[in-house]
This record gives C-alpha cells, structure tokens and sequence, in this order.
C-alpha cells in the first residue's frame, strides 16, 4: 500500500511539473504572442522596458523557465499586470477558499440527491419512479450549468426573495451568510453530477442485486434494510467511486462557469477575468492552481479506491 | 474468398439494420430526439426563410414580452430573440459538428498508430494523452482560448483539441483488442500494408463504439461553445450565439424572464435530444463500455 500510494504520489508531482511546463511554454510560443500584446497594453517604451526587465524577458528562454520554476516553487507567481498589480498568490489566496467551499457544497448536494435517488431507482426497476428518476437525471445531464444558475436567480432570488442573487460571504461572517450565498451556485454545479452518479449507482447497484451472496443475504433472513446498506452498497459503491473521481472534472468546470454567474470572485472568476484583461500572470496561476486541484482530488479518490478494494491495494 | 465476405457482409447487413429498427421502435425517447434534431437542424438550414426579423436588426420595441410579432419577446436593443435563437442554431451545430469531425480524425489517428505500433510510439502518445485526459475537456478548452484568442476558428480549434483525448483513448483500446484478432493476422500475413490493415481492416470494426462517443461529445461540444460565448470568450459579440444570447440577457431577467429562459431551453432540447439518441445508438450498437467525460 506504501509503495502503491508513493507512486501515485510522486505520478501526481510529474503530471504537475508537466503541467507547469506547458503553461509555461505556450504562452510563449503561440502565433499572436500572447506576451507582445500584453507589452502592448503596458503603455510607452520605458514601461514596456520596465515591465520587460520584471518579467525577466530580456534573457533566454530556458533562463527565463529555470528563474519562472524556481520562483514559483517558492510561492512566487509574479504580480498581476492589470489594475492594482497585486501578487498573483494574494489573489489566489482569496479565490481558493470560495472555489473550494463552493465545489465542496455542490458535491455534498450532489450526493444527498443522488444516493437516494439511485437506489430508489435500482430497487424499483422498470417502475414510474424509476423512470422518472431517470428522466430527471437526462434532464440534469443536459441542463447547460449557467442557465441553471441564471432560472435557480429568477425563481429563488428575484421572484420569491429567498436566497442573495449574488456575491460571497466568508465564512467568518457567520454560517447563514455564508452558507445562504453558496447555495443556488452549489445546485447549479452539482446538479450536472449528481445525475452521473445516480445513474452510475443505478446501474452499479442492478449488477450487485444479482450476485449470489445477495441472495444468501437474504435466505439467512437479513432486512432488506440490512441487506441495501450492509451489502449491496458497499459493493455497489466501489465503481461509483472511479466515476465520481473523473466527473469530479464537471465540478471544476462548473464552478468556473457558475462563479461568474454569481459574482463570486474565486478561481474561475479570477481565471476568466485574467484572460478577458490579458493579465497573463494571474492567468497561469490560476490554470495551475485548479489543475492541481484537479490532479489531487483524483489522487485522493485513487488513494481511497485503494482502502475501499483490497484488490487494487494487492496489487 | 470475396465470395464468403459478400456472403457474410449479405447475412450482417440486415441483421444490424433490423436492430436499429427493432431498438427504436421500443425507444420512445431517441424517437423524441430524433424529431427534436430534425426541427433544430431544419431551423438552422432555413434560419433565414423562418426568422421573422434580422437577428441584428435592433427595434423599438424594446424587452417587449410574447406578443404575435415577436413570438418569444425582445431584448434590451428591441431584436427579436426568435430570430436570434434560430441563427444561433446555426452556429451551435456548425460548432458542435466541426468540432467533434476534427476531434474524431486527430483523435482515431493518434489511437489506431499508438494501439498498432506499441512500443515507444505508444509511450509518448500515450503520455501525452494521459496528461489530457487527466484534465476537464472545458478547462483546457478556456486556456488554449486564452492562449489563441477568440473568435469561431480559434473556438473550433480549442474545442477540437480539447476533445482530442477522448476519442484517442476509444481507438487504442479497439485496435489493442481487435490487433489480436485472426482476420488482421490473416493480413499482416498476406503481406498488406500497415496502413491497409489499419484503415480497411481495424478501423471499420472500432466504428461502433467511435460512433457513441461522437454522439456524446457533441452534446459536450455544444455544452462547451454555449459556456465560452456565454463567458465572453466564444465566437464575437455580433453573431448571434445561444451562449451569448443568455450572456447578454442575463443583466435584465429580473425585468424580461424570457430572455434568460428561452436560449438556455434552446441549448437543453439540443444537448437532452443528442443524450436521447445517443443512449439509443449505444443500445443498438451494443456498446457496452461506458463513454464518460
């Protein structure tokens, strides 16, 4: 297990470093030269001078990546080259947190929907709510996240005064504040995966019903209650869990979009604020920032496959 | 020996065909998406000769509400948002269909040359294919945007590369399965070309799972250009989009509901028909592996 967990360890760092070196490469080999046109906008030429010398880009190439990497393995992202010119991590910093609470929310609804859901489904097959479960769930695969949001704004905020249309509270400002404001961009992001693993547990579970010690289960005369969650779950849960660590990608992608339907400045926001504004460097810390949430969150799930399945673990 | 493969071919023909009838006519819903792909792709092609007005023809009725002459209301400049939905069809699916025929073609070729050479050809491929795949279709298509710029080419282009991955992914597992077979050891016998083995006898058999994931991804490609225009970051601020639409709407849906219900609805009957059929083609094809993104 040691041995197993250190590999995909130091797998995640390559896929990182990797990552970090396309990043970096890109924005400076692509036609158009992303950079120019942001010397472009720095104004006269002392400041293109000026900004030329901080960005390092008078020197070679491979000087540059070897200074870039040795600066951001410090912590060091550079400043913002738009507005305020603040370092790129201080904006991070205050992203982070938001993007998080909101990915993590949207995952806890997401499963509080989809557990029930799936098993309802699966142990009601061919029945009016099995059919109605999946149809909602094709309806939620194909609900393109931003327009949820924006319907979840008309109906919740506008019309009925529920919920804040928009914006962030931090947690340190109570938990109603905080909470009241994530959860219509929460339900906007999850609902896409929740309708995955619902329909993941239902299929996962069908395939568990017939095994044969689930009839063994039931002939030493186990509730069904018993039977659902002792046995069948359990076992139904091992694929749902692979699958959850790839549509992880649906919440990522999600809160980048949602974020910028609520005004909540976290990385997706930042990220799309960067590229409309030019501000390259706030652009690659913010792609390397939500890749490595990324390559880490399927870390864990892949760590937790291991505890979940001796198989994997043996192996 | 062609004898016994028209023979064979003969006998396979009607027996596929009839499974696709005999799959849809039980399956109510890729009947829906199929009617519901039908009106769309009819609306795209005469999107000039249905429109009631110029998508861009700015009025005086401005955010008017259902009326007879502007059947789905205006916007804030007094266009008609039928109209804009009907010419945004045009782009959706023009997108979405590119996007995933160019994702398809680097994506198969990638796979089928990786799954067949193998050795370090496959290693390097593969890698980097495994370094795509470990990141959301969308984020990377935001960043090659970011990296390109906007506008409809370079939204084709990131969309297609983002996509590439998945199809790759689909041909090696197919060519890895069918290299082993008895038929393309019977042409590597016979001393056929590589490329005549991969194209005539590999690739048509890895057709049926190919064909499911296109489905599939088109309906993430029209999913994914409806996010870029709708963040700024799609075609121009002028063509008519469903994503843009909504962008655009989205300041006044207190106030004109129907701008910010109407394109979104759009984009959901597309993408729900594509799953619809998509579901069914996996049906009568006999996919049984999982596509997920």
């Amino acid at each position: 297990m040691a041995s197993y967990m250190l590999r995909r360890f130091i797998g995640s760092i390559i896929v990182m470093w990797a990552v970090a070196t396309l990043v970096f490469f890109m924005l400076r080999f692509v036609p158009g030269d992303p950079i120019a046109a942001m010397l472009a906008d720095a104004g006269g030429p002392d400041e293109i001078e000026a900004m030329k010398r901080n960005l390092g880009l008078d020197r070679s190439l491979f000087v540059q990546y070897a200074i870039w990497f040795q600066n951001m393995l410090h912590g060091d992202l550079g400043n913002s080259i738009y507005g305020s010119r603040v370092a790129v991590t201080a904006v991070l910093a205050e992203a982070i947190p938001r993007t998080l609470s909101l990915s993590l929310l949207a995952f806890v609804i997401a499963l509080a929907i989809a557990l029930p859901a799936g098993i309802l489904s699966a142990t009601r097959r061919n029945t009016a709510t099995d059919t109605t479960v999946s149809l909602l769930a094709f309806l939620g695969l194909s609900m393109p996240d931003f327009w949820l949001a924006i319907l979840l704004i008309i109906v919740f905020a506008a019309n009925l005064q529920w919920l804040p249309a928009i914006g962030y509270a931090p947690l340190s400002d109570g938990f109603w504040p905080w909470f009241s404001h994530l959860i219509l961009p929460s339900i906007a992001i999850g609902t896409a995966f929740s309708a995955i693993i619902a329909r993941m547990i239902r299929s996962s579970l069908l395939e568990v019903l017939k095994a044969d010690y689930m009839r063994t289960a039931r002939a030493k005369g186990l509730t069904p209650w018993m039977i659902m969650f002792g046995h069948a779950l359990p076992n139904a849960m091992i694929p749902v869990i692979t699958v959850i660590g790839i549509a992880f990608a649906l919440l990522i992608s999600g809160a980048v979009v949602v974020e910028n339907v609520f005004a909540i400045k976290g990385l997706g926001r930042v990220l799309i604020e960067g590229i409309l504004n030019r501000d390259y460097p706030v652009v690659q810390g913010a792609v390397l920032v939500v890749s490595a949430i990324f390559v880490f969150s399927n870390l864990i799930v892949d760590l937790l496959y291991g505890v979940i399945d001796p198989r994997i673990r043996l192996n | 020996m062609s004898d016994t493969s028209q023979g064979f071919e003969a006998e396979q023909r009607p027996k596929r065909r009839s499974r696709f009838q005999a799959t849809l006519v039980r399956d109510r819903k890729a009947q829906a998406g199929l009617l519901v792909l039908l009106l769309f792709v009819i609306g795209a092609v005469f999107a000039p000769l249905l429109a009631p007005f110029d998508p861009n023809e700015m009025t005086l009725e401005m955010m008017s509400g259902l009326t007879w002459t502007h059947p789905l209301g205006t916007d804030d400049l007094g266009r008609d948002l039928l109209s804009r939905i009907l010419y945004g069809t045009r782009v959706s699916l023009f997108i979405g269909i590119s996007t995933v025929g160019i994702a398809l073609v680097i994506g198969i070729a990638l796979g089928l040359v990786a799954g067949y050479f193998g050795g370090w050809i496959d290693l390097v491929i593969m890698r980097y294919i495994d370094l795509q795949w470990a990141f959301p279709n969308f984020i990377i298509a935001v960043y090659l945007v970011a990296v390109f710029g906007t506008g409809l080419l370079n939204v084709i282009v990131a969309l297609s590369l983002a996509f590439v991955d998945d199809f790759a992914r689909v041909a090696r597992s197919m060519t890895l399965s069918l290299r082993e077979e008895q038929y393309v050891d019977a042409a590597r016998t016979l001393g056929f070309s590589k490329a005549r083995t991969l194209f005539i006898h590999i690739l048509p058999n890895a057709v049926a799972p190919i064909i499911v994931q296109a489905t599939v991804s088109v309906s993430y490609a029209i999913l994914g250009e409806a996010s870029l225009s709708f963040l700024g970051l799609g075609v121009d601020a002028y063509t008519p989009t469903w994503g843009l639409i909504l962008a655009d709407g989205r300041g006044f849906i207190t106030q004109a509901w129907w701008l910010g219900v109407f394109p979104g609805l759009a984009i959901m009957l597309v993408v729900l028909a594509i799953n619809f059929v998509g579901d069914w083609l996996r049906d009568a094809l006999d996919v049984r592996q999982a596509v997920t993104d």
